[in-house]
């Protein structure tokens, strides 16, 4: 099991993610300037400040080379996961429903949030079990969940919405306390919260690495299969 | 052509930036503002402004948050810069 982690100019949770990947599987860099996933298993497009924000955040991103893969990786069924800057990048780059919007707070949260599983049968949630509470951080100004309501609903009823900010925990004002998305085919997820950050007891929880287990062994079950 | 792009925030969608302005003028004493929303202007000279909601769609803005209206420099304001 192989993931790539998309490195931009402005990223800064690259190397987190590398790590927290290197945990349950092998883990290789991939250049933002490069047409070239390295044969990986899985992509995950890493928090930061991709291109400076400028504009909108993830907005210039999406435009990056190794976008181009990404999206057809992400069309051919590959999996992957958008954390934080790197959910941004996927809203705007259509892969996932919705926008994130800036906090209805207008301030930076940074802090531990819970959330509750709602979906645990996917490749991103599948070593969860539905209703479990998962210690993750927050870090962003630009977190709350947006999508008109009729596409709230149609996420909802499709089963799209895999984790939700537990009742209190809602750092942005995101719709429907919506913390984390699939698209349609359930191959592609993003969320805001930041599992990188939560993979050893020492930062405080290890939950986060559900997350990457979750990946390994939905592509180990592929291969077998 | 000079063109402007005004971007705004889609109606019905909450605008905290907006709110917090609403807010701050009263304490300044500016009473009677309402509805204040906060966008974005964004001025470039191009060759072919049919071009321009394209422009607008794909970067310029995010259509499902955004929306955007184009409005033509005019030669002498444009000359002023």
């Amino acid at each position: 099991m192989k993931f790539g982690i998309v490195r931009f100019p402005g990223s800064c949770d690259d190397i987190d993610a590398l790590q927290a990947a290197a945990r349950v599987g092998d883990a290789v860099l991939l250049w933002h300037a490069d047409h070239d996933l390295q044969g990986v298993d899985a992509v995950i497009v890493p928090g930061g400040f991709s291109y400076g924000d400028y504009l909108r955040a993830g907005a210039i991103a999406r435009f990056a080379p190794v976008m181009a893969e990404v999206e057809e990786f992400a069309r051919a069924g590959g999996l992957v996961l958008g954390i934080c800057n790197g959910f941004q990048v996927l809203c705007e780059a259509g892969l996932l429903p919705g926008a994130l919007l800036p906090n209805l707070s207008l301030k930076f949260v940074f802090r531990q949030v819970e959330l509750s599983v709602v979906r645990a049968d996917g490749p991103f949630t599948g070593a969860c079990a539905a209703g479990d509470r998962l210690s993750i951080p927050v870090k962003h100004t630009t977190g709350r969940f947006y999508a008109p309501e009729l596409e709230l609903d149609r996420l909802e009823d499709g089963g799209q919405v895999l984790l939700l900010y537990a009742p209190g925990h809602n750092p942005n004002g995101s719709r429907r306390d919506i913390a984390g998305v699939c698209n349609e085919a359930g191959n592609v997820f993003g969320l805001m919260p930041h599992p990188e950050h939560a993979v050893d007891l020492l930062a405080g929880s290890a939950d986060g690495l559900k997350i990457f287990e979750s990946m390994r062994a939905h592509v180990e079950q592929r291969v077998l299969a | 052509m000079r063109a402007r792009v005004l971007v705004r925030p889609k109606a019905g969608i909450l605008d905290p930036q907006g709110q917090a302005v609403e807010r701050a003028l009263p304490a300044l004493g500016f009473a009677g503002v309402r509805n204040v929303h906060v966008g974005r202007l964004i001025e470039l000279d191009v060759d072919d402004p049919a071009r321009l909601p394209e422009m607008c769609e794909r970067l310029l803005t995010n259509p499902l948050i955004e929306d955007w209206e184009i409005e033509e420099v005019s030669e002498l304001e444009g000359a002023e810069r």
